[in-house]
């Protein structure tokens, strides 16, 4: 077995970086500067990087360890220097009543939670912070974890973070620093592999479900490669770009995507190759589509307890398709019907008047956390039925519940009418409204 | 080998670590695809669903999913069910994050080593494998 180790890449550090490090500014700032530069030396990055801005994952509780750490770095007097939001907690704060988990974990869970704010971290607790209205410029380097914030700030925003998980996304943020390597360096952004949609039906083209199964396959397919998607008939809006980042960070290690013509740096094919020949070429028809929708599908049968939808947290145009959707009816009181969604969005939904409706409709709102972090889900024993591939990717192992994947017109049928209902026309025929 | 393998240890051991392979055929996420109370895993799509990977040694060639995997992977730590150490191909932050925030924290060493596809390849499950604090990879006994 040959096990040659190669000399780490030496680690240039200014004298600020090492004024950090050394204790200069507090035990805080030096621990948080310790894990940024062992990243560093991890990742073989040369150098560190200013970032502008920082999204932190690391407030959804997962025991006691991270809380220690998010305890040690906050009491240790540890405080932001750039803008910083918060990803999803595992509470409600707006609607307590809904955590189902055990009491004595939820006060771990709060503890982490003040622990972030403490540091001066914004309490905006979603994961979607693109969603929000001060969100990264194109070019900028920030350091952002939740995967499927990260795709959506490369892909979308053109802002620049590398796959960041939990710890240096608030290390980051305490320094002001982060490793030059991955998705901050423009050779790690170009695609390498090419998908070439080919004769989908018009109705699934329409579906929200295309960017959630595509996603999926992309994901599994390329691991932590950068796609590039060609052949989507018309520019897709933020809500399908959204989607397809999300399945695609979940079924694989995606944290970059390109699509021609829709995302900022692949106005063509040959720019999102930067001007290379791909090292794989895929093309994707509609039965590739259906057999992913297949794979993510656990359930069988009708039966159905829960509905969830809003991962990532609906913005508030597809709230408002959801409200359009519903068309004034009710949804069927046997199925509990979850929409997660940012305090940020739920602000707007209130100020339209749909908040109000949805709930008379017998839909729960959740804001703060996701349906399938933490337990708030009323029944698991019996399907669920979901909009989200990555809620479906997850969900069976976190909550051990079935589910069923589908369209959000779909989710919508089925709460209606108490029991699933698929429209597998999509796969088959031209228009389908949803 | 012609091109040097990028072998890197994100929590260096303080002395050798020994133990059993455990090779996975895909990618794990720590966040949802893993228990971090028994160490084993949870993904329902994951072809291994069921094994332990406590106190293994974990062969996985990329990472893969959830930011929260650095978390997870540190608990793992805290609880004793982590794996002994972890063998990639391509460095991945968010598992290096949870190596590296173990000693930060604990000062428990967690050797996250980078190895080539060919090397990859002949970390079976079941064989018995040496990780040296230089990060270097050795197999003791192939049955």
């Amino acid at each position: 077995m040959p096990g040659t180790y190669a000399a780490r890449v030496a680690l240039h550090l200014t004298d600020d970086d090492v004024r950090r490090l050394d204790g200069g500014d507090g035990p805080a700032v030096r621990l948080a500067m310790r894990v940024v530069v062992r990243l560093a030396e991890a990742l073989g990055a040369e150098e560190l990087l200013d970032i502008s801005g920082a999204h932190v994952d690391s407030c959804l509780y997962h025991g006691r360890a991270p809380l220690d750490f998010a305890e040690r770095l906050a009491g240790d007097g540890a405080a932001v220097v750039v803008p910083t939001t918060l990803n999803v907690s595992s509470l409600d704060l707006l609607h307590p009543d809904l955590y189902r988990g055990d009491p004595g974990e939820g006060e771990l869970a709060r503890r982490l939670m003040d622990a972030y704010v403490a540091m001066g971290c914004r309490p905006t607790w979603t994961c979607a912070p693109y969603q929000l209205e001060d969100r990264p410029a194109f070019g900028e380097n920030v350091a952002w974890a939740e995967s499927n914030a990260i795709a959506f700030a490369n892909s979308v925003l053109g802002a620049r973070t590398d796959r960041y998980g939990d710890f240096v996304d608030i290390c980051a943020a305490v320094t002001g620093r982060a490793p030059a390597a991955g998705f901050h360096l423009d050779e790690n952004r170009r695609a390498t592999v090419v998908f070439h949609l080919e004769g989908l039906m018009p109705g699934l083209l329409e579906s929200s479900l295309l960017p959630h199964v595509l996603g999926t396959l992309v994901g599994s397919v390329v691991g932590n490669r950068v796609p590039v998607i060609d052949g989507v008939p018309d520019p897709p809006g933020e809500d399908w770009l959204k989607a397809l980042g999300s399945a695609a960070a979940s079924a694989g290690s995606v944290g970059m995507f390109h699509v021609v013509g829709a995302t900022p740096e692949a106005p063509t094919l040959e720019v999102a190759l930067g001007g290379r020949q791909p090292d794989e070429v895929v093309v994707v028809r509609s039965d590739d589509l259906r057999r992913t929708r297949d794979l993510l599908t656990t359930a069988v049968g009708s039966d159905l307890a829960t509905v969830s939808l809003g991962t990532p947290h609906y913005s508030v145009a597809e709230i408002g398709r959801f409200v359009e959707a519903l068309a004034g009816r009710n949804v069927h009181p046997a199925v509990d019907v979850y929409i997660s969604t940012g305090r940020g969005v739920l602000d707007e939904v209130e100020d339209r008047g749909w908040a109000e409706g949805l709930r008379s409709a017998g839909v729960t709102i959740v804001t703060d956390t996701c349906t399938y972090v933490t337990p708030i889900l009323r029944e698991t024993s019996r399907p669920a039925m979901t909009d989200s591939a990555k809620w479906a990717y997850y969900a069976p192992g976190n909550l051990g519940v079935d589910v069923v994947l589908a369209s959000t017109r779909e989710c919508v049928e089925s709460a209606v009418a108490g029991k699933v209902v698929l429209d597998d026309a999509i796969w088959t025929e031209g228009h389908f409204d949803g | 080998m012609a091109e040097a393998p990028q072998v890197q240890v994100a929590g260096p051991p303080s002395g050798p670590v020994e133990g059993v392979v455990l090779h996975l055929d895909e990618p794990l996420s720590f966040w949802g695809g893993f228990d971090s109370a028994s160490g084993e895993i949870i993904d329902r799509h994951h072809p291994q669903l069921g094994s332990s990977v406590a106190g293994r040694v974990l062969v996985m060639r990329t990472g893969r999913g959830s930011s929260s995997g650095s978390s997870v992977l540190l608990e793992a730590v805290r609880c004793g069910t982590a794996p002994a150490a972890i063998v990639m191909v391509e460095a991945d932050a968010i598992v290096a994050l949870g190596a590296i925030v173990a000693d930060e924290l604990y000062g428990v060493s967690l050797p996250v080593v980078l190895v080539d596809e060919a090397e990859l390849a002949e970390l079976c499950t079941g064989i018995r494998v040496n990780i040296d604090p230089d990060g270097s990879v050795r197999i003791l006994d192939a049955d």
